[in-house]
């Protein structure tokens, strides 16, 4: 991804800025892909978000009129095509209609870039630890921190081989890449920590660990990592709406502290969150969820 | 003073009714209202209600229009000042500004100045399809080259935009939601200020030939740096003041607990009362607690009514001569049946073991020694404390205004605040060519002041533009202060 542009004679050279902005964004979907049965990838043509994202950004969408806004991961840019990656997992009603739209069709409403741009420097040896659809996430950090010098060891896991998605993308931007899954129905059998506890164990050297993925799986990153005093960066995915640092509802505590993971994050040192806030706070509308997602399906079958 | 024959009431939905949808409170003078409540003004020599009036309506004349029955033309009048009469006359604080200079105020009966404004607003809605305000087009279509770039689309950005485009400018909005209006769309609920009209007047700024985009966060999709060297003579910054201050108490981030911004963006923004059929959820609260006594606490009591609470309760630290909100405001959230319990300030909110909110606990204030406010300090009560049942808290105490741009923006001089400092003749903050004003300068105002800087930002950058380029100053304009 692209570093800063905020220099006047870059911005210059390009295009005018004027004429860029205001051919707006078609947000077409270029490509669409379904990375296993319930994670799909469309590239979207958005050169204006292509060309300011930087790792650990994500853009709020919104797949019809009526439709509620989401925060997703830019999963990559392309600021020559002018086009914008993003990869998400199907679980309740707004992703299932976003899943619905087809190649060609366009995504009413997406804005970004948004979020605090991951920390990136050459830490030494990094560790990229990402689960599920996470992975996605995962990519673009993954990606600046080899492009800034860092030696990258990558740790992937899913429940089972059909939901590993992004590996071999992964593969080409790590030094050394470890797969498991939970059933062993490919690589290794276990989880993402046991790789990361026999890393931390041996002789090899760690400076920093990225981890992302379930809420669950980077709490335990956390807690094997703590011990070893190696400092633990997650992607924090609370119920967001404007994602502008308007609303305050993507509040999490950090280190004490009250934090709006919209403007603040959404990444922040795994050794100071609250994670039990985290999680009551993002079960708060499950039965309307619920009831959206019936409401969907009824629909689907009529 | 001979008897005054009193102010003509405002039709309204009667309370029991109202509480039960999301439309508009205040039904509106019929013609023969608004001719009667005219003919009350005595036509001063002075004018001093005009002093009151942020954007200086030539009040007294659209008055005696009226009374002589000339909607159209009062309408005319009106709009030579303010172009979004509807909107102000619906939620200018009229009681502090044109009508409690109105001569008639001693006597308890001023002019009913707004809500006249707001008939004559609609009856030219109504009957004109808008033409009453003629437009043929640019003053001077040769300043189309000149782009200028509008950093929000509240009512500052609006009145800036429009402004603009009728000079001849090139003018472009970007707005970081998905829907334009600012507060005035995300905050302001449709039973004051209902969307048809705040469309209309968007539509209207359209029509002046201003582009809208929406989705668009400006210091994040493009830096301000960017637009200035990147094709815009300039850019006016009129993003409003929308971060919420929260109580920093313990217990605030359980469920159940939200500010003010996110309950009310839920509901107006996202239509979530409409939940199924729009897409976000809404939770339905039984007994709710709004903390703070201002416009944003009034509206998220009203709202909570609307989407079927059954206990509302307003908790303000202050006595009742200190709430900010607007008289008119606390008088329908009373009537709605909203209760008070003042001097009075949360120090925790309890919950279950889940997370989920279930109480809040309170202590009884007085009023000490006046603070730098000028209002007298509220000072806790000790051993006063007490619990009350709530599942859903909305903290309404404040905003200020959202760092994105000055954190962002180097050379930007703002206040300790965060407001963003200008020169009050012209709107121009520390960056040449970079203007402000609205909520994003002041802190949290009101429509009509926001509306007032856009006019002063708007000329300010005509003026910078055309010297700039060589070209002749335009005629000096009536300043606004006089
Ligand atoms: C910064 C950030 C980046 C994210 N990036 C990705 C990504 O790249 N790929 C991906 O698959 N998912 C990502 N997510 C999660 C994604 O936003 C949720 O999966 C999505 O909102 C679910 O919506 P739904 O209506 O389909 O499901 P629902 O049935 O509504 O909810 C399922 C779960 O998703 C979460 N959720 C619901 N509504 C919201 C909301 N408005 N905002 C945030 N979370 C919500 C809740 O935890 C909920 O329990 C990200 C979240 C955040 C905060
Ligand atoms: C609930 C509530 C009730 C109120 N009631 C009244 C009332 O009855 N009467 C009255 O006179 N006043 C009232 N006010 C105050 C009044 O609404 C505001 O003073 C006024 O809207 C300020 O206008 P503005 O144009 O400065 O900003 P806003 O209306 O806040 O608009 C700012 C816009 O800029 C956008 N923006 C912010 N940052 C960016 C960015 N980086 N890039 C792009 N866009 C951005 C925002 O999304 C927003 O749309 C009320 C306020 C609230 C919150
Ligand atoms: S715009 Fe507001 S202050 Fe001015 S006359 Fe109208 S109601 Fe009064
Ligand atoms: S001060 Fe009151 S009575 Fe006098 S002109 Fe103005 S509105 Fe009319
Ligand atoms: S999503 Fe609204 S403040 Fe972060």
């Amino acid at each position: 991804m692209k570093t800063d542009v905020h220099d006047c004679a870059l911005a210059a050279a390009e295009r005018s800025v004027r004429e860029l902005i205001e051919a707006g964004a078609s947000n077409r979907i270029l490509r669409k892909e379904y990375l296993c049965d319930t994670v799909v990838l469309f590239e979207l043509d958005n050169p204006l978000v292509a060309r300011s994202a930087r790792a650990g950004e994500f853009v709020v969408v919104r797949p019809a009129l009526q439709g509620e806004r989401i925060p997703l991961t830019i999963s990559d840019a392309d600021p020559k095509r002018g086009t914008i990656t993003i990869i998400f997992q199907i679980v309740g009603r707004t992703t299932m209609e976003l899943a619905r739209l087809e190649q060609g069709e366009c995504v009413p409403d997406v804005c970004g870039p948004l979020g605090k741009p991951t920390e990136i420097e050459n830490f030494g040896t990094a560790l990229c630890v990402g689960g599920g659809v996470g992975i996605a996430f995962l990519r673009p950090i993954t990606k600046a921190l080899k492009l800034a010098g860092n030696d990258v060891l990558t740790i992937l896991g899913a429940r089972e081989r059909k939901l590993l998605i992004l590996e071999n993308e992964m593969r080409a931007i790590s030094d050394e890449l470890f797969l498991t899954t939970d059933d062993g129905s490919y690589a290794r059998k276990g989880l993402v920590t046991d790789v990361v506890k026999e890393l931390l164990e041996s002789d090899t050297k760690i400076d920093i660990v990225f981890a992302i993925g379930p809420m669950p799986m980077m709490k335990a990153v956390a807690d094997v990592t703590r011990p070893f005093g190696i400092k633990t960066m997650v992607s924090l995915d609370p119920i967001m709406i404007d994602g502008t640092g308007m609303c305050g509802g993507c509040r999490v505590t950090v280190g004490g502290k009250t934090q709006f993971t919209c403007v603040d994050g959404p990444d922040f040192d795994a050794h100071e969150v609250d994670w039990g806030e985290i999680k009551s706070r993002k079960s708060y509308y499950l039965e309307e969820e619920r009831v959206a997602k019936e409401m969907l399906a009824k629909e689907a079958n009529r | 003073m001979s008897r005054v024959k009193p102010r003509e009431p405002m039709p309204q939905q009667p309370p029991a009714e109202r509480i039960k949808n999301f439309y508009e409170v205040a039904l509106g003078y019929t013609e023969e209202q608004a001719v009667s409540e005219a003919k009350r003004c005595l036509a001063c020599k002075k004018k001093p209600c005009i002093s009151g009036c942020p954007v200086m309506i030539e009040i007294p004349e659209f008055l005696a229009l009226t009374a002589e029955g000339k909607f159209l033309e009062a309408a005319a009048s009106l709009k030579r000042n303010n172009s979004l009469p509807a909107i102000c006359g619906r939620v200018c604080p009229q009681e502090e500004q044109c009508e409690v200079v109105c001569v008639l105020e001693k006597t308890g009966q001023p002019v009913a100045i707004g809500r006249i404004e707001r008939f004559v607003a609609d009856y030219e809605a109504a009957h004109s399809n808008g033409s009453i305000v003629p437009y043929d087009g640019p003053n001077d279509p040769t300043l189309a080259q000149y782009h200028v770039a509008i950093v929000g689309s509240g009512p500052a950005g609006l009145t800036v935009a429009g402004d603009l485009a009728k000079m001849g400018y090139s003018v472009s909005i970007f707005e970081a939601l998905h829907n334009t209006g600012g507060v005035l769309r995300y905050g302001i609920p449709e039973f004051r200020l209902p969307r048809d009209i705040l469309d209309r007047e968007v539509d209207y700024v359209r029509s002046l030939g201003v582009k809208i985009f929406t989705n668009v966060v400006i210091g994040k999709t493009v830096t301000i740096e960017e637009m200035l060297c990147g094709g815009y003579e300039a850019v006016f910054v009129g993003t409003g003041a929308g971060a919420p201050q929260m109580m920093r108490i313990p217990g605030e981030n359980l469920n159940g607990v939200l500010s003010g911004n996110e309950w009310l963006t839920r509901i107006n923004l996202m239509r979530a009362n409409r939940f199924p059929d729009y897409h976000t959820p809404l939770k339905s609260p039984t007994k709710v607690a709004v903390i703070g006594a201002g416009n944003t606490a009034m509206d998220c009591t009203r709202t909570a009514l609307r989407v079927g609470a059954e206990e509302v309760t307003i908790v303000y630290r202050r006595s009742r001569t200190e709430m900010p909100a607007r008289a008119e405001e606390i008088e329908n959230a009373e009537h709605e049946g909203v209760k008070f319990k003042l001097l009075t300030n949360p120090v925790r909110f309890i919950g279950d073991e889940n997370g989920w909110l279930v109480g809040m606990e309170c202590i009884k204030m007085e009023l000490g020694e006046p603070d730098d406010s000028g209002r007298r300090r509220p000072v806790p009560i000790p051993g006063s404390e007490f619990i009350i049942d709530v599942d859903t808290a909305i903290i309404a105490i404040g905003q200020t205004p959202n760092p994105l741009i000055r954190s962002t923006t180097s050379g930007l001089e703002t206040t300790r605040w965060g407001g963003i400092v200008i020169d009050e003749k012209t709107g121009m903050t520390s960056i040449p060519g970079l203007f402000a004003g609205g909520d994003a300068v002041t802190g949290a105002a009101t429509v009509i002041t926001a509306m007032g800087a856009g006019r002063i930002a708007a000329q300010g950058i005509d003026r910078y533009i055309r010297e700039k380029h060589g070209l002749p100053l335009p005629e000096p304009e009536e300043t606004l202060d006089g």
